[in-house]
């Protein structure tokens, strides 16, 4: 079997779960199931499949398993979104349409995706400015304490994170392809520990500072630990040297001490996080800030169990309101309901379907034979890996709470683009490492 | 570069899973816990989705029951207002009020025994329907315990001495259960007086007494003991009602009229282990058997006048001969007293009172039934029937005669308590009885607050006769 055949059959469980969703959201509501039900399931099918007919006419050789895990994912995600609030699972199979286009762009336009290297520093440039702009007012917007956002009224509201991580990820490994060996044999060692030269680091911790200046500056803790989680993963592969690594934690952790003990927002963001069923946090009565949001996660998955209260059960607002009882429960605190419809159970399966999706995208930089395209890879790999343990970490308090969405699944046009676009330049990688000499 | 990467990944896997052991910390490990948070309003949210069961009379009367709200939730709604809003209670899910059988009767109400239909409609993501809960409680002697209390402060109590089943409870100041706001003392309370009451019992106390006396052989109906007035009591002179000087009379004229100075003597004679003794067999000193809430029932004990803490059992420093009479810092409930006489009219054997009779699924199915539970022996059934012909002399020629009922028999026994100030004259009326004295089946228990100079038998008695007729006349 071909590959593009294998990836087609792979499709069956997304559009299973479609199906069985919406219809398990119709039963729920007591509504027989009705054309607009098997409407959705069918163009959200006929997405899937046009993406599928896209990879089989331009990437023939591509992993035929991330597709289909990406979309598993999503039909997940927006039968998840449909439970909660039908206008949503509309916008978002709307996002979803663009975010194809834009991933056919994608395929399309960077073919060879190498070409990438050339741009690095307009890339590395684009990308800062891109973090910058919520911080601009008029167009800036706060959400939580933190600046995520573009928002220009009546016309869009965007998160740039979303888009500069990728923009990140290329320049890294753009950049390590180039410096991997002065990294390492330019470098003395002392005391064990190898030090690279400042002159070919440099442009690395200057990157790093700046974007975790900007982060400090737009209170984002989650993003901060994405890029950086994404940039040590990344030198790692391309230099062996686990040395870096370590010193490399050693500097977050002291700097996420002292940003955790010195900016207000984010200290209180880890009073939360330690005491979020203190009530005086709880109610907010302490700066103007809140444990709710952490607290009714928690509450939520304990809601759920071990198998959950079956889908579309779960209690979502408050009864005679239309108040959430989590905020943003269709975008960063999905996880929160999936666990409290699907359970302990459910959640453990989104969270090892991403596991696939993650092992596909490093095999892939496995079986790449350059070092951009492993450094792509892996890059691309991590900063996906790292955006769903910041989301899901913060949902279930490993870490602070933050938001970011979860890839794939939460609502978010922002983030469907962007993912879909990382999921193009891992498949544009693999479909060149696969292909027969 | 394939090693790194393998490492990469493994920690990925490690990190992962560390997601999966939280969510299973909270889903599972810590469930119970979260679930019970007062912080969690889901707790909340899920209980007002529960259609909760109906509170019924005996008679099917409704007493509670849900009201549709918004977003498939439900409100509570007490049909019968102020009538039996001290019995009942209330479940307010939202603000967490509850009190009375809405809160003891909980489970019930929610369904925690649930009949098929219930289970296979939960299954089905339906609403979880709770079961009936049907009470002991008569409409018709309720209300006319309220008309004959005519608004004045007081409690009234009516059950069957041979269950326990509890037929009426009245306490004025009532609320009403549909309106908790606005309820403030003297006019609207929430105190449940009936069980929550701090009286002072007066001469009804004398049967314990008088059962402590006879049923440990210390004394017979006919043991003679001088009455005279006043004597020294504890270094206190205590004086008969009108400081009359009865002279030497034996128990049953002593109970008939109710005479102060004998009841001490015999209280300081039978003495504090055994009248402690019988004391906790009719239940004082422990808050009453009753399915109502701890915190709604009152532990009926001797306290101390001067420090107002409650005496430890059979403390050398409390006035037994005064408590034996029911002053010397006795406080009592009305249903303390009415278990009194229940015990008396039921051979000796005090059944434990209840309010709650049977649950009953959604299906019609009784899922169960209360029996009736012996609270204690508390006399001999030779003492108690003796104790009974006492009784029912002082209706028949004594104080209680205002009890009298023509064709019905009554037993019983009035009280007369000063409780205000030196020379004030503020009484506490009270009439504890049962009839028929034979065989009897029904025990009232009547009490009215701070009158002014009014006489049980007087004031109290002829409330409790109205009520046994009626009730006799339902079962009869």
């Amino acid at each position: 079997m071909t590959a593009r055949n294998r990836e087609l059959l792979g499709l069956i469980p997304a559009s299973l779960l479609v199906t069985a969703g919406f219809a398990g959201v119709f039963i729920q509501r007591s509504n027989a199931l009705s054309n607009v039900s098997l409407t959705y399931g069918a163009i959200f099918l006929g997405l899937c499949l046009a993406g599928h007919l896209v990879i089989r006419a331009t990437l023939p050789y591509a992993d035929p398993y991330m597709f289909p895990l990406a979309a598993l994912l999503a039909s997940f995600g927006i039968v998840m979104i449909y439970r909660i609030d039908t206008t949503l699972a509309r916008q978002q199979a709307q996002w979803f349409v663009l975010g194809l286009i834009l991933f056919s762009a994608t395929i399309v336009g960077f073919r060879d995706y190498r070409k990438l290297e050339r741009y690095r520093y307009t890339i590395a440039v684009v990308s800062l400015v891109l973090l910058v702009l919520p911080r601009f007012p008029g167009i800036g917007y706060q959400a939580n304490g933190a600046y995520l956002g573009i928002h220009i009224p009546g016309v869009f509201v965007f998160q740039p994170t979303e888009f500069a991580k990728i923009g990140f990820v290329i320049f890294l490994a753009s950049y390590l392809r180039d410096t991997r060996q002065v990294l390492v044999q330019g470098a003395r060692r002392i005391l064990g520990v190898t030090i690279p030269p400042i002159k070919h680091f440099g442009p690395v911790i200057v990157i790093w500072g700046l974007a975790m200046g900007i982060l400090i500056l737009l209170h984002d803790v989650g993003s901060s630990l994405m890029f950086y989680g994404a940039l040590l993963s990344t030198l790692y592969v391309a230099t062996s040297r686990f040395s870096f690594v370590v010193v490399g934690l050693i500097a977050f952790g002291v700097g996420a001490w002292y940003i955790g003990s010195h900016v207000p927002h984010i200290n209180a963001r880890v009073q939360e996080w330690l005491h979020p069923l203190s009530p005086a946090l709880y109610h907010g009565t302490q700066g103007g800030t809140s444990s709710y949001q952490q607290a009714n996660a928690l509450f939520a998955q304990a809601a759920g169990g071990m198998f959950g209260q079956g889908f579309g059960e779960a209690t979502l607002t408050i009864p005679g309101t239309k108040d959430y009882l989590i905020p943003a429960p269709s975008t960063d605190m999905i996880y929160a309901v999936i666990t409290d419809e699907l359970g302990l159970f459910g959640a453990a399966a989104v969270l090892i379907t991403y596991l696939m999706l993650i092992a596909r995208g490093f095999k892939t930089a496995v079986l790449a034979r350059d070092s951009f395209s492993t450094l792509l890879a892996t890059g691309l790999s991590s900063v996906l890996a790292l955006q769903v343990f910041v989301i899901v970490g913060g949902v279930t308090r490993v870490i602070p709470l933050t938001g970011v969405t979860l890839p794939f699944i939460s609502y978010g046009g922002s983030s469907i683009i962007a993912n879909l676009v990382l999921l193009a330049l891992l498949l544009l990688v693999s479909d060149r490492a696969r292909r027969p000499a | 570069m394939n090693v790194p990467i393998s490492r990469v990944f493994g920690l990925f896997i490690v990190l992962f899973a560390l997601l999966i052991a939280w969510t299973s910390r909270w889903t599972v490990f810590d469930a119970k816990a979260l679930r019970d948070n007062p912080l969690n309003a889901r707790t909340i949210i899920d209980q007002e989705k529960i259609d909760r069961g109906q509170i019924l009379a005996a008679d099917g009367t409704v007493l509670a029951k849900s009201v549709n709200g918004p977003d498939h939730t439900f409100g509570r709604t007490y049909p019968t207002g102020s009538l039996f809003s001290q019995s009942i209670g209330y479940a307010y899910i939202k603000t967490g009020q509850a009190a009375g059988l809405e809160l003891s009767d909980g489970d019930y109400l929610r369904g925690v025994n649930t009949g098929i239909s219930a289970i296979i409609g939960q299954l089905g993501g339906g609403t979880q329907v709770g079961d009936n809960v049907y009470t002991t409680l008569d409409p018709k002697a309720q209300r006319l315990a309220l008309q004959l209390l005519a608004g004045r402060p007081g409690s009234v109590v009516a059950l069957d001495p041979r269950t326990g089943a509890i037929k009426a409870m009245v306490s004025l100041p009532s609320y009403n259960d549909n309106h908790l706001k606005g309820c403030f003392p003297p006019s609207c309370s929430q105190l449940n007086a009936a069980t929550q009451a701090h009286d002072v019992a007066g001469s009804t106390f004398k049967l314990v007494t008088t059962v402590a006396a006879l049923d440990s052989g210390k004394f017979t109906p006919s043991s003679v003991v001088d009455g005279k007035s006043p004597i020294l009591v504890s270094g206190v002179p205590l004086q008969n009602d009108g400081n009359q000087s009865w002279g030497p009379q034996n128990l049953t004229t002593a109970l008939t009229y109710s005479i102060n100075t004998i009841f001490a003597q015999v209280a300081q004679q039978v003495g504090r282990p055994t009248m402690t003794q019988y004391m906790k067999r009719f239940g004082f000193y422990a808050k009453p058997p009753i399915d109502l809430p701890p915190d709604e029932l009152f532990a009926s004990r001797p306290y101390s006048l001067t420090s107002g803490k409650p005496y430890p059992p059979a403390s050398p420093n409390e006035d037994i001969g005064r408590i034996g009479i029911g002053q010397g810092g006795l406080l009592v409930t009305p249903m303390q007293m009415a278990m009194v006489a229940a015990a008396v009219a039921n051979g000796g054997k005090l059944m434990a009172p209840h309010l709650t009779d049977r649950v009953v699924n959604p299906d019609g199915q009784t899922v169960l039934q209360i029996k009736p539970t012996v609270f204690s022996q508390v006399m001999s059934p030779t003492t108690a029937q003796v104790v009974a012909q006492m009784m029912r002399k002082v209706v028949e020629e004594g104080t209680g005669q205002p009890a009298n009922l023509g064709g019905i028999s009554v037993a019983g026994k009035t009280g007369t308590a000063s409780i205000g100030a030196n020379g004030s004259n503020i009484t506490e009326p009270w009439f504890v009885g049962f009839a028929p004295a034979q065989s009897p089946q029904i025990v009232v228990a009547v009490t009215i607050d701070r009158t002014q100079g009014q006489f049980g038998g007087t004031v109290a008695a002829p409330i409790a006769a109205a009520i046994m007729k009626l009730l006799l006349s339902e079962h009869g």
